[in-house]
């Protein structure tokens, strides 16, 4: 057999899950992950020197990440473990990789990739604010850090996500000022049938809300924000409960706002790998194609877990294993073929309950074009949808990566991450035209910022990395 | 089947086409525009952005120089400032013998108004102390500069719009043809557009319509590698280049620095991508140039796709098979300040036959042996290739 | 203008019992926990991280995952860094405000 060099891009549970059936399989993965600990985002580990328990960390989910985090330390000996290792390129079986400070290339026969996600936002009023986080984030300073991301904060968005954030911080002593869902209880009914088949999920979405409840935290639904209250930072949020602008209107004091509408893939890697996409309908979004098993377009790329489509970190977990078993077919070895159809099917049933969670928490797809044009959009370049909209009808731009070149959306340093979504939404409803006929942002490396001085040898010394002066070095 | 007749038929909506379609609109002629893709979103959308005259070949002295004062009156001509400033050029030499070329370059280009200035180190010390340490001196043109070519060339289509153009994009021509009356251009089943000329300005893509008029020419596609900055505190107070090539570097307004050099590879006939294997040397040359950079960030990596021809000096003119074509392309790199000039001298030839800018040294048939060896020999100097537009 | 004396934006709730770290804040001293990022250090003593270069709006992160590039801030030597995804170290002196050629209005 020829050298046989796997690589996996994400330490989270599909990617721990993938080296786990590489190494049964007696392979010895290189594994990089950008954070220093393994975990993903869900089961995200705070950094040394933390002492809480698994059950503050991770609540319901905690003995998952305590079998995911036990996985990966057995198989630390096993595996080239590199946390702390940001992949920017990836082109013909070589990975550019950040790290300390300088560039490492990583050769790969095979590539799987298990980037995860982040939040999806739509912009409104105010949300470039201190004190606005996303529902992912205001959960990352509580789990990772110990900190709520103010003293009294509300919470706003849709999606199990939602709840589960709120209910986190209630229970960490933090004051929950409210929980805002944009979705209605009429989506939520009409997801109940689907919701049969997720019994567990069921039951811990209405276990949460119903501690909420209980603990006297206010619960609304059908909300939009009209606009966060504060000059320089969050000290309230007003928003409107009901259709059209009679609808009730919710003043909520907070000094903090937490919110997302789900979550968004992160697929740069995959993008810039060569992988074909294609738009999907349910996730609203550009997705790179994988067959049943996770095998992408290119030959010798596998794709798992929320970063090629959202599907929850049980999914994650399955997806991953699955796609290495499908690198081990791939190579020619033998593979639990009834394992591997096994995970197919599970994977199958994970794709319904998908499809229940968006019909119970429904994406609000008439925020686009109720903002007013004076909101920010693309908050790295702060440009305003207002600037977007008139290019489409000016310019008569119609798609997205003119849109970009003409008033610089997507331009900053995010790439498109926070406003990719919203930029989509905003010129189709502009343009008149359907979601996917607008286009993807295309993807270009660095997929993260890199420094110049990368490839200069040691990291500068003080006076050449001084923005401020005006001398030679 | 869409049929369109008309006077002047142009193929390709880049930087050159778009003008040429302007140009013959404020000379009243009809004029039919067909683009494959967007306007001005390939070459002339996505390079590097240098508004120069500095560095070209005496042969495009006078194309620059007319370029020069239709660019004076960017707003006028397309309606936008297209983030246009005289910001200067500054070429870079790296050792004596470089700036000796650029003395002699200086030397054989007087006359022509751009006002050289040759700095040595200590100039450079005191007017451009943000540069590194690797320069002995350079050559100063003070009223070159640079835009932002994703605005200002689909501004030239838009112009030609409103100047009454019947501009359609993402229409692919598939045939062009003369049937002894007129040029016929055919995309697909829907579209058929006859004319009485024709303008062949499409950009890497031309050689395929020259090649069917019988003059096929040695067009490669070359990939300029480029890359962003995020936005910085301003310091870069004029454009930069090097003798001899490999980097280019500007600052716009909103504080992002716009660096190209070297080469990304190509991706499909299309597109480019930018390719590993230049981005760590353009990173070092980088760091070196501008120590102020080492801690800033990259955002992104990008290529285009450029019509290139041996002697970097675009073909434009006349056919020399069929009466009423006309060519202009092949920029190699350098298209972006000329392009307006040789769309008007397009729009010229077209009308009247005639332009008063002398345009021989680009002719479509210097290719032949000889002259292809005599046109190589009047590249000045250097021999490198003209990198940045 | 910097707000080093507005209440802080976030709030601990748990895991207090770290050793301390002194760094400098704005010109001011500062005390943070090891194992705290840059982020959760500046915002447990101020409002803000940055300034934006366009409109000088005030800036104090977002995703908390190195996603959204919102929390980019500087050190007096000039040094940019990630403030979600650096831990705070002993001595380190950030900025919060934008420097006066940053802005491009």
């Amino acid at each position: 057999m020829a050298e046989v060099h796997p690589v996996i891009v994400g330490a989270g549970p599909a990617g721990i899950r993938a080296a786990q059936a590489l190494v049964a399989a007696g392979l010895r993965p290189i594994v990089l992950d950008e954070a220093q600990r393994a975990g993903g985002q869900i089961y995200r580990q705070p950094p040394p020197g933390f002492h809480r328990s698994g059950r503050d960390l991770y609540g319901f989910e905690h003995r998952k990440a305590a079998h995911l985090h036990g996985t990966m330390r057995a198989l630390l000996s096993a595996i080239d473990y590199r946390p702390g290792s940001m992949v920017w390129n990836c082109e013909d079986g070589i990975l550019d990789v950040l790290r300390d400070g300088k560039n490492e290339t990583v050769n790969y026969t095979h590539l799987i990739l298990a980037t995860g996600a982040t939040d999806r936002v739509l912009p409104f009023p105010g949300w470039t604010l201190p004190g606005v986080y996303t529902l992912g984030g205001a959960q990352v300073a509580l789990k990772y850090q110990g900190c709520g991301v103010g003293r009294r904060v509300a919470f706003m968005g849709t999606g199990p996500l939602l709840y589960l954030v709120a209910y986190q911080y209630a229970k960490a002593g933090a004051e929950v000022a409210a929980v805002l869902d944009t979705s209605n209880t009429t989506d939520r009914l009409a997801a109940v049938p689907g919701m049969m088949r997720a019994p567990g999920l069921a039951a811990k979405g209405l276990y949460t809300m119903g501690w909420l409840r209980l603990h006297g935290i206010p619960l609304y639904s059908g909300v939009r924000p009209d606009h966060v209250i504060g000059y320089d930072r969050v000290s309230g949020v007003v928003c409107r409960q009901g259709d059209g602008t009679d609808g009730k209107q919710l003043r909520i004091a907070c000094d903090a706002l937490a919110y997302g509408l789900g979550l968004r893939a992160e697929t740069q890697l995959a993008a810039v790998a060569g992988c074909r996409f294609d738009y999907h309908e349910r996730d609203r979004a550009w997705l790179p194609e994988r067959d049943k098993a996770g095998r992408a377009s290119v030959a010798g790329v596998y794709l798992a877990g929320d970063g090629a489509g959202i599907a929850g970190a049980d999914a994650a977990e399955l997806a991953g294993e699955r796609a290495a078993l499908a690198l081990l077919e791939d190579l020619g070895m033998r593979v639990d073929t009834a394992r591997a159809t096994a995970l197919q099917r599970k994977l199958e049933r994970q794709e319904q309950v998908r499809n229940t969670l968006e019909r119970a928490f429904p994406f609000p797809a008439d925020w686009a074009a109720s903002l007013d044009d004076d909101v920010v959009l693309c908050r790295c370049e702060e440009i305003t949808v207002g600037t977007l909209r008139a290019s489409a009808e000016v310019d008569g731009a119609r798609e997205i990566n003119r849109i970009k070149a003409l008033t610089r959306v997507g331009m900053g340093r995010c790439q498109g991450r926070m406003c990719g979504a919203a930029a989509a939404e905003v010129l189709a409803r502009a343009s008149g035209v359907a979601l996917p006929q607008v286009g993807w942002l295309r993807t270009q490396p660095p997929i993260k910022p890199i420094p110049v001085h990368l490839f200069s040898g040691d990291a500068p010394d003080e006076a050449g990395m001084t923005l401020a002066a005006r001398g030679r070095r | 089947m869409e049929i369109i007749d008309t006077e002047a038929a142009i193929i390709g909506g880049g930087i050159v086409g778009a003008s040429a379609a302007l140009f013959l609109r404020r000379r009243g002629v009809p004029v039919v525009l067909l683009e494959a893709a967007a306007c001005g979103a390939k070459a002339s959308g996505v390079n590097y952005g240098g508004v120069r005259r500095q560095g070209r070949p005496l042969a495009q002295m006078p194309l620059t120089q007319r370029a020069h004062a239709l660019w004076g009156d960017l707003p006028g001509l397309i309606g936008t400032d297209g983030e246009y400033q005289r910001s200067g050029h500054l070429k870079l030499a790296y050792t004596e013998a470089d700036l000796a070329e650029l003395e002699r370059y200086r030397a054989s280009t007087r006359g022509y108004g751009m006002g050289l200035q040759m700095l040595d180190r200590a100039a450079l010390d005191s007017r451009f102390a943000w540069l590194g340490n690797n320069v002995v001196g350079g050559s100063f043109c003070p009223d070159d500069g640079h835009a932002n070519p994703r605005l200002v060339s689909p501004a030239f289509a838009q112009a030609a719009r409103r100047a009454g153009a019947c501009v359609r994009e993402q229409v692919s021509v598939d045939s062009a043809i003369h049937d002894g009356t007129r040029f016929v251009l055919r995309a697909g089943d829907a579209l058929e557009v006859r004319a009485r000329v024709l303008l062949n300005c499409a950009g890497a893509w031309a050689n395929r319509f020259a090649a069917a008029f019988g003059e096929p020419v040695p067009e490669t596609s070359i990939h300029p590698l480029m890359m962003v900055t995020e936005p910085l505190p301003r310091f870069m107070t004029a454009s930069l280049g090097v003798q001899g090539g490999g980097i280019y570097a500007r600052q716009v307004e909103r504080g992002n620095c716009v660096i190209g050099g070297g080469r990304g590879v190509s991706a499909s006939p299309d597109f480019a991508r930018p390719g590993r294997a230049q981005i760590g040397t353009l990173l070092e040359k980088t760091a070196d140039l501008l120590p102020t950079l080492r801690g800033a960030h990259i955002i992104r990596f990008w290529s285009g796709v450029e019509g290139s021809m041996p002697d970097h000096n675009p073909v434009l003119g006349p056919s020399r098979t069929t009466p009423g074509l006309f060519h202009a392309f092949g920029f190699s790199g350098a298209g972006f300040q000329i392009g307006p000039a040789a769309g008007e001298i397009l729009a010229d030839l077209a009308a009247t036959g005639r332009t008063e800018i002398p345009i021989d040294a680009f002719r479509i048939d210097r290719y032949a042996a000889e002259a292809h060896a005599a046109a190589a020999s009047t590249v000045l100097g250097h021999g490198h290739p003209l990198e940045s537009t | 203008m910097n707000d080093t004396s507005r209440p802080s934006l976030l709030t601990r709730l748990a895991a207090q019992d770290r050793a301390p770290v002194d760094f400098v804040l704005d010109g001011k001293p500062a005390r943070a926990l090891r194992g705290d990022t840059v982020l959760t250090a500046v915002l447990t003593h101020a409002g803000r991280l940055r300034e934006t270069e366009f409109s000088g709006a005030p800036r104090a992160g977002f995703c908390m995952m190195g996603a959204c590039q919102d929390c980019w801030m500087r050190l007096e030597d000039g040094t940019r860094l990630r403030a979600c995804s650096t831990f705070i170290a002993p001595g380190m002196r950030l900025l919060s405000y934008a420097h006066k050629e940053d802005s491009h209005g």
